[in-house]
């Protein structure tokens, strides 16, 4: 197989986009697991407690281990409580800027704003074409020349995934980003999926972070010391590891092109620390299907629909295990994609289109899968 | 289905639709959302989003907000304005009314 598929174009810009386009496969109509209706009232049900109690543990978790570091600041001391204030900051600081940005974390809308706005800081991403972003990355989910949220081409680009570690990698493109902004500019691909009407907002919040970022390296220098930078700012670089690891899980080694969110999310069982860290994102295919349910009633939409996908991964490690596997793969077979069976009682998969050499190529082997199994279940009966 | 000299469209009996919720009407070539707020107000808008092609009726009603399945876009059920991100363009709306337990809808001809 892997002779014969070629290298694609993941760029916005580029021709995969226009092919998609003529394909019928952007802007597509998507599978949906049958949910009654009442049950889905219920499900969609905005609250503000579940929320404002996360935020307020959150951000007083932050300023305690904020205020231990700038005692232990010039000891040893200094680098572990750094390193769990990293991830206080950047793993929460991710999870709330994508719940607030859908605006289902609180039901007050101005408290989801008010948090997107703050979390999408700290995690060093423009609120308004983030939006845009994501709003896109839900429309065309792994859409090859659509998606401008695909974490990385097959094969994979292991460079940047090493460098995206410590945020080496992303980070730098989002200042770049954030200095062309504030000068009233945007890159190409931003212009693909972010409307006109939406620019001003862009340059006016990089400014304003801009102008943040500038007091804090002001305020290292007058201090002549790192830990104003520490504290804001820096560790959206070195507390980005488990937002990597979260983000590795999401999508990977699972399929392109398709319209069937069982086939190119993942979803996850966490213990509660991470799943406070995440806020349920874990629930992947969940949130992608049905992404007007707020984080706090995603378990209970786990159990609505488990009948009809796949069974999720067994904790973070076992998640990894599965998507890291398929990239090493993937390096060499280009059409390597994970395939999971479905549970007996759920609705076949839906692959959407079928011309596109290697997914043809999975249906006919996920279909030999489908009659070896049944026939080994047939051989044990 | 009835339909009245100035396309009065019959769409339902007036309690099918729950409180706070929306029923997707299709007519002729065209797809309506019809809502009943909480107080029992009957709106009508277009059925799809104005953002991307995803039918209303699947969404969330929120006092007289209706939120779109897909991407969270909002709009006022009883103006069709647009009021959050990325739902940009308003919806048109229809007159509704509620006539011996039966909601109607004035369809586009």
């Amino acid at each position: 197989m892997a002779d014969i598929i070629r290298k694609r174009d993941y760029s916005l810009t580029g021709p995969e986009g226009k092919l998609a386009e003529e394909r019928g496969m952007a802007s597509a109509e998507w599978y949906k697991t049958p949910i009654p209706r009442t049950r889905m009232k219920e499900l969609m049900k905005r609250k503000d407690g579940p929320a404002i109690r996360d935020t307020i543990i959150w951000f007083v978790l932050l300023a305690a281990l904020g205020y231990v570091g700038v005692l232990s600041w010039g000891t040893w001391w200094a680098v572990p409580v750094f390193a769990l204030y990293g991830i206080l900051y950047a793993t929460p600081g991710d999870s709330r800027w994508h719940e607030c940005g859908h605006g289902t974390a609180f039901k007050t809308s101005w408290m989801n704003e008010a948090v997107y706005q703050i979390a999408s800081f700290m995690v060093l991403r423009s609120a308004t074409p983030w939006r845009w972003s994501h709003t896109r990355h839900h429309t065309d989910t792994y859409i090859v020349g659509r998606d401008p949220e695909i974490h990385t081409e097959r094969p994979p680009i292991w460079r940047i995934l090493i460098m995206q570690m410590l945020h080496l990698y992303g980070g730098p493109v989002e200042l770049k980003r954030f200095l062309l902004h504030c000068v009233g500019k945007l890159d190409k691909q931003e212009k693909e999926y972010i409307p006109e009407s939406e620019y001003g907002k862009t340059f006016r919040e990089a400014r304003i972070y801009l102008l943040i970022l500038a007091a804090v390296i002001v305020l290292c220098v007058w201090q002549g010391s790192l830990l104003p930078a520490m504290l804001i700012g820096m560790p959206s670089f070195y507390g980005v590891i488990l937002v990597l690891l979260f983000g590795l899980t999401q999508h990977l080694g699972l399929y392109d092109d398709v319209l069937d969110h069982r086939l190119n999310s993942r979803t996850m069982k966490l213990n509660p620390v991470l799943r406070f860290l995440y806020w349920n994102m874990n629930y992947h295919v969940e949130h992608h299907m049905f992404p007007m349910v707020p984080y706090h009633a995603l378990p209970a939409l786990h159990e609505e629909m488990k009948y009809d996908t796949p069974a999720p991964r067994n904790g973070l490690w076992s998640a990894l295990k599965e998507a890291i596997g398929a990239l090493i793969r993937q390096g060499k077979d280009l059409s390597y994609a994970v395939v999971k069976p479905l549970p007996d009682t759920a609705r076949p998969y839906m692959y959407g289109l079928s011309d596109i050499p290697y997914i043809t190529e999975r249906i006919r082997q996920a279909a030999g899968m489908a009659m070896n199994h049944s026939d080994k279940e047939g051989e044990s009966a | 289905m009835s339909v009245s000299e100035n396309n009065w469209v019959e769409v339902c009996m007036a309690d099918e639709i729950e409180q706070e919720d929306v029923i997707r009407f299709d007519y002729k070539e065209r797809s309506y959302a019809v809502y009943r707020s909480e107080n029992d107000g009957y709106y009508a808008t277009e059925g799809y989003c104005t953002h991307e092609r995803v039918h209303l009726a699947d969404g969330y009603v929120m006092g007289s907000t209706i939120e779109c399945p897909k991407h969270n876009g909002r709009f006022d059920i009883t103006t069709g304005k647009a009021k959050k991100n990325p739902a940009c363009v308003d919806l048109k709306t229809y007159p509704v009314k509620v006539e011996d337990g039966k909601v109607y809808v004035m369809a586009d001809a």
